[in-house]
């Protein structure tokens, strides 16, 4: 056996160090360059933040440093040192207790990273018992360990098994177990992502809260820049296997250096930016795949700024003076970055509304019910609304919400319970979709969040665009071509796409063939089932572009469905939050986003992590979201309420009352009150 | 349970149908074209084949589950005894082969998931994909030339002598019960073999791995158990292919179990028997199912407890 | 068992590079590159050519007795030995694939016609329709298909065509199982609510939008069914059952000579043995190479 490697005495001065890294992928026979000569520093207690797009090596980064890439991946150069101690020269023994010992890895979805047949309690334990503490000592540990991820009733929980948890809960679960051996190095790769807001919100205090208690130094990966701005000291940009900027958090965003973190933070919706007040920037182009051989500058292809020095020289990591920390970003031109032009324009052409046209969509007293293992389970309970021509209405809610099944209840793929009333233009609608008019059918169309699930694969673009060509508007040769020209085109797609499979495709395109195929029968209606979810900032931007433009155009109405309060807010006119399958709060965008609000809407628009953290208030909700089976009595959120007022709450079931004209909330508490209590909150503490 | 007590009735059915109303004219199929059409009606009679469907299979049905399996056309004597003995020695054959198979299939098919795409998993999975196709016959008349006829080792048949005691018994069951093991082995091999892929491959394992356990805890307590689950099922579905193969293995061994009195029956057209015995491998199987599902949920903690929600 | 850095892992990235060839060109290629699925191809083209031309190379004609020399070991004129009515056993094994070679995939046939149309239908309506047929398929599959077939032929009579329609429809609910658990996922993707949302009708939905989507598992589920079609034909004939003299089918040749092997006369089955299980591990090479090429 090797010395141990817990000889050394005192800690290195750096927690991580990973000189010169590169990691590759055997894909079709080939190695594939996913890190490419990575240099990363983590110093001891602090919080490092790795963020880039999908495919950019993030999470590469993490395996690397633990040595568990997948079977097909391998270390083809440079150092890792943990701790100052070279992790490649370890041998299995001297790996397994560097693990056991000194790094810890929290990951996406917690359902699967624990195991389902065993119970919490033992999963805990065998990590003391490694450092041989066993029996009823461990179990102590293990209970402390629970508290200390707040954990509220620990006992019972170390008697549970993995799928009788919340994902919240797994997930403090996972937490506690990768803390449990007391690291001096923690990575968290994408630890909230999956996580209802109002959950993840909880979990980022409570991973902020450790590190207080903790020593840990942390390296977050994560795709979202506000969770990473909000957890870390330092960031790092990673783009194509490479750093292109690296700074302090706040410096980094506030100020970036690099035209592609430049061109990232535009693309976000921020600031209430709505759609009638221009488009969002876009960044043209897409991610060198994996393995691409990369001459100059990564970015190059997609800078407007670039020039030929750009696509023929690789640029260093230029070390930028400033004196809020070291700073460095690999462009030959950064000190230009930031007057990067845009690559949409802004500007818009105002659409022509008409003032009082009649709704096109009235949807009154709609309720569905499943069975679930012989309960009645409410998805969606007595929702009304109604949407004008050109209008978008934007359904906020997290799982269990109600907010798919409303939208398939709309488009009539399921049937609603009896007795609500579905209008489409003045015509009540048959609950099924068989007994529904051609007309109305192609009337009112869908784009779904996966385009994966919603293309077929079997399928050419020509095809599945055609098809529905054929079906939806009725035509056939020469008109049929001569259309599909001409929506390829307005959903800027090209001709060459067209002979492609889906495969084929980045998620963006894909994207954009299933909002042609929505359009095909120029519809009145398209249901966005939260259609940018799936895709990255960049190419989200794009879509929602593209979303307006064809709104402004074609004078559709919208109803978008999105957990992400941003995107909603940029595209609707009307906002409706709906918890437990009922609507909590409707109203004009504005209003809901301005308040006085919901306690929930409230809680909602608290939990969204920040960019330029100007969060004043911080309203935490408590527990899970209840089950729909079973919901609370009275109010449905009144167990997780943090301004409930009594047992009101509790018996009885607040009415929908409209607060001020087309502006109704779902509460006991009065408007007023509710408007004092949210300014009183807004208001700085007086120091 | 109620599940299965469908399908055994749709069976009944099936069975019904197929040994009753498919032949057509039973009397005249036993006694030949040649025979006087008065012998046959008589015999019909005799037989109550000339009574309405419904009644007849409502009498052999509510008979059977009394334990009246009707009366051989052949030994003019009650059914339930040949059953019930043929069942007994099929079980003694089909034991010795499971004992066998269940942990050495097992064992190579997790040797195999560990050795991923080196040589030696592409022996055990190549050669148990070719053992396992194989039908019965080939497989036993190869091990009967070998080691019954060019070796001398084991007897080629599994008649063994009277009165002989357990051990004799075993040492003439284990010929018989090779081309058994050799059709199962590859089976259960490869489903152990890519639920441990399956279960290597989780992210479970990835954390147990990082927890910094020995490799040997993270294969025993977290591994092993997730990748066996679905073998479990395998194994019980299982028992209907090793019966099928017992038609055969009793047959080419000249062994008195319930495969050859099915083939017997079937040679002579012995409906009674025959339906008789294929009702009973279907009872057979279905508790094996049921079994199977218990013991699958029993060691599945998801569907033993259910979510709290 | 040993410990290495990477012993399990993460699924590979997906190639991120735009892959112009399509997906059955890319399982085309993949075959061509499998060594299992050319020897198990190599291996069964000899049988096929054997069948088909056979009798052109046969030293003897397979139905020819020839008493005098029967029961006689191999030697350089009857390089298997003779039966027991001196029959040459190298002429018989020569030609003794081609009944099987036909019977069994015909029977392949019907089976993935009968069961891709059963599984689409009760994986695409669901509901009453799907739980009547899949209670029925399952107590069909309660029974070993060997005692089934049994059952049938015995109730039927036999002839070459009783014996492809009871193996065809035997293994139908087999085909039919897997083909339904195909559809019932490919009928959660949203590309079928979406044709639902252009009204297609119900044939359109199956045949054009979700049938492709689940050839692969057909296909598979194919390569292997015609490896236990071969199973289930030889041992039918074997116990008698299936193909009937004088055709000097493998299955057949052993059960009329098997008798004999106490006597030592192991040449007069042996090779027939042999030939069956080159024939069998054959299509089964085969089919898990396709597997493979599918499953990449």
């Amino acid at each position: 056996m090797t010395e141990p490697a817990k000889a050394m005495t005192g800690k290195a001065a750096n927690a991580l160090e990973l000189r010169d890294l590169s990691v590759a992928y055997r894909v079709g026979g080939r190695n594939r360059a996913v890190l490419r000569n990575l240099n990363l520093t983590i110093g001891q207690g602090e919080a490092y933040g790795l963020v880039g797009e999908s495919g950019c090596g993030k999470s590469t980064v993490a395996l690397s440093v633990v040595r568990y890439l997948p079977r097909n991946g391998s270390i083809t150069g440079g150092a890792i040192a943990l701790d100052g101690q070279d992790v490649m020269k370890l041998d299995a023994e001297a790996l397994r207790r560097a693990r056991a010992e000194s790094v810890s890895m929290v990951y996406q979805d917690p359902g699967k990273a624990l195991n389902p047949s065993i119970r919490i309690g033992r999963q805990l334990t065998e990590i003391f018992e490694l450092a041989s503490v066993s029996g009823q000592a461990a179990e102590d540990r293990a209970i402390a360990m629970l508290n200390r991820v707040r954990i509220s009733d620990p006992v019972s929980v170390m008697q549970r098994y993995p799928h009788q948890l919340s994902g919240g809960m797994q997930q403090r679960v996972a937490i506690a177990m990768a803390l449990a051996n007391d690291p001096s190095m923690l990575i968290l790769d994408e630890p909230t992502t999956g996580l209802d807001a109002t959950v993840e919100a909880e979990v980022l205090d409570l991973i902020g809260q450790l590190r207080q208690e903790l020593s840990a130094s942390i390296l977050f990966i994560s795709h979202n820049l506000a969770v990473v701005s909000k957890m870390c000291d330092r960031v790092g940009v990673l783009y194509a296997g490479m750093l292109v900027e690296e700074g302090p958090t706040q410096a980094v965003f506030n100020d970036p250096r690099h035209p592609y973190t430049v061109a990232l933070l535009r693309c976000l919706p921020r600031g209430g930016q709505r759609k009638d007040q221009g488009r969002l920037d876009t960044i043209p182009g897409f991610l060198p795949g994996i393995g691409a051989d990369i001459k100059g500058c990564a970015f190059a292809d997609r800078c407007v700024l670039a020039t030929e020095r750009c696509r023929t020289e690789p640029p260093p990591l230029y070390e930028l003076g400033d004196d809020r920390g070291r700073r460095l970003s690999r462009c030959h031109y950064h000190e230009q970055a930031q007057s990067l032009p845009r690559a949409t324009p802004s500007n818009v052409a105002a659409p022509a509304r008409q003032a009082a046209s009649p709704a096109v969509l009235r949807v009154e007293g709609l309720n569905k019910t499943y069975a679930s293992h012989g309960h009645p389970l409410r998805a969606v309970k007595d929702v009304s609304v109604s949407l004008r021509p050109g209008e978008t209405l934007g359904l906020v809610g997290e799982s269990g919400s109600g907010k798919t099944t409303f939208a398939r209840l709309l488009l009539g793929l399921v049937p609603p319970d009896e007795g609500g009333m579905i209008e489409l233009e003045g015509k009540q609608l048959a609950p099924r979709l068989e007994s529904r008019s051609d007309d109305q059918v192609k009337a009112m169309q869908i784009v779904f969040q996966n385009p994966d699930s919603a293309l077929n694969r079997s399928h050419s673009i020509r095809h599945i665009i055609g098809r529905a060509l054929k079906r939806l508007a009725g035509l056939s040769g020469a008109a049929l071509q001569a259309r599909l020209d001409d929506l390829v085109r307005s959903v800027r797609l090209t001709e060459r796409h067209l002979a492609l499979k889906p495969r084929q495709l980045s998620g963006g395109l894909k994207q954009r063939v299933a909002i042609a195929r929505a359009f095909a029968g120029e519809p009145r209606i398209v249901v966005c089932d939260e259609p940018t979810s799936a895709l990255d900032v960049s190419v989200q931007a794009a879509i929602l572009n593209l979303l307006a433009d064809l709104q402004s155009k074609e004078d559709v109405s919208y109803i978008f469905i999105s957990h992400d309060l941003a995107v909603v807010r940029y595209l609707s006119d009307q906002i409706a939050v709906l918890y437990l399958g009922r609507i909590m709060e409707i109203g004009p965008s504005e209003d809901v986003f301005a308040g006085p609000h919901h306690p929930y809407t409230e809680a909602l628009l608290s939990a969204v992590p920040k960019l330029d953290q100007s969060e004043t208030v911080r309203i935490r909700l408590d527990g899970e979201i209840p089950s729909a089976t079973n919901p609370p009595s009275g109010c449905v959120f009144h167990t997780r309420c943090p301004r409930k007022i009594g047992p009101i709450c509790e018996t009885q079931e607040p009415p929908l009352s409209e607060a001020k004209p087309g502006h109704a909330i779902r509460c006991h508490i009065p408007y007023e009150e509710l408007e004092r209590l949210q300014k009183k909150a807004v208001e700085p503490e007086p120091a | 349970m109620a599940l299965s007590l469908v399908t055994l009735f749709l069976l009944s059915i099936m069975v019904f149908l197929g040994g009753q109303v498919l032949p057509g004219n039973v009397g005249r199929a036993i006694l030949g074209p040649f025979a006087d059409q008065r012998a046959v009606d008589a015999l019909n009679h005799s037989l109550g084949v000339d009574r309405p469907l419904l009644t007849q299979y409502w009498s052999w049905i509510s008979n059977f589950i009394q334990g009246d399996m009707g009366t051989s056309y052949i030994f003019r004597s009650p059914v339930a005894p040949f059953v019930i003995d043929a069942l007994g020695n099929s079980m003694k054959l089909a034991a010795v082969a499971f004992v066998l198979v269940v942990p050495i299939g097992i064992l190579g098919g997790v040797i195999a998931a560990l050795n991923l795409n080196r040589p030696l998993d592409r022996i055990i999975s190549l050669g148990g994909l070719s053992v396992t196709v194989l039908p019965e016959f080939v497989t036993g008349i190869i091990l009967i030339l070998i080691f019954g006829v060019w070796l001398r080792w084991l007897p080629i048949s599994a008649a063994w002598p009277r009165d002989a005691g357990f051990f004799t018994q075993l040492y003439y069951l284990i010929l018989p019960s090779l081309p058994l093991f050799l059709v199962l082995f590859g089976y259960i091999a490869r489903m152990a073999r890519s639920g441990m892929i399956e279960a290597l491959d989780s992210d479970y394992t990835r954390t147990a791995v990082l927890k910094g356990l020995p490799w040997r805890t993270v294969i025993w307590r977290h591994v092993l158990r997730n990748a066996l689950l679905p073998t479990i099922t395998v194994i019980a579905t299982q028992t209907g292919y090793l019966i099928g193969g017992l038609v055969v293995i009793e047959t080419l061994f000249r062994y008195q179990g319930i495969g050859s009195l099915i083939f017997t029956a079937a040679r002579g057209k012995d409906f009674p028997v025959l339906e008789a015995g294929i009702l009973t491998i279907g009872i057979v199987y279905a508790v094996a199912t049921l079994a199977a599902d218990f013991l699958y949920s029993v060691l599945n903690p998801r569907i033993r407890l259910g979510t709290d929600q | 068992m040993s410990t290495t850095d990477s012993s399990a892992g993460i699924p590979a990235p997906p190639p991120n590079d735009t892959n112009r060839r399509g997906p059955l060109a890319e399982v085309f290629f993949s075959l061509l590159r499998s060594g299992t699925f050319l020897t198990g191809l190599a291996i069964v083209t000899f049988w096929v050519a054997c069948a088909l031309f056979g009798e052109h190379f046969a030293p003897y004609d397979p139905l020819a007795d020839d008493i005098i020399n029967a029961l006689a070991p191999p030697s350089a004129e009857h390089w298997f030995g003779t039966d027991q009515i001196g029959r040459d056993v190298f002429s018989r094994v020569i030609v003794g694939s081609r009944d099987i070679l036909t019977v069994a995939p015909l029977a392949t046939l019907l089976a993935t016609i009968a069961g891709t149309a059963l599984g689409l239908f009760t994986g695409y309506f669901r509901g009453i329709v799907d739980d009547v047929i899949s209670r029925i398929l399952e107590a069909f599959m309660a029974i070993p298909v060997v005692i089934v077939a049994l059952l049938a032929i015995v109730a039927l009579g036999t002839s070459k065509t009783t014996v492809i329609v009871v193996i065809g429809l035997s293994f139908a609910p087999i085909i039919a199982r897997t083909v339904r658990s195909a559809v019932l996922a490919e009928r959660e993707l949203d590309y079928v609510a979406a044709a639902q949302l252009r009204h297609e009708s119900a044939l359109h939905t199956m045949f054009v939008e979700i049938l492709p989507n689940v050839i692969p598992p057909i296909l598979v589920e194919t390569t292997v069914r015609l490896g236990y079609a071969i199973f289930a034909v030889a041992t039918l004939s074997f116990m008698g059952f299936g193909i009937q003299p004088p055709s000097p089918d493998w299955g057949l040749s052993i059960s009329s000579n098997y008798g004999m092997i106490g006597g030592g006369f192991w040449w007069t089955v042996l090779f027939d043995a042999l030939a069956i299980a080159s024939l069998v591990i054959g299509v089964n090479l085969a089919a898990d190479g396709v597997h493979g090429a599918f499953n990449d």
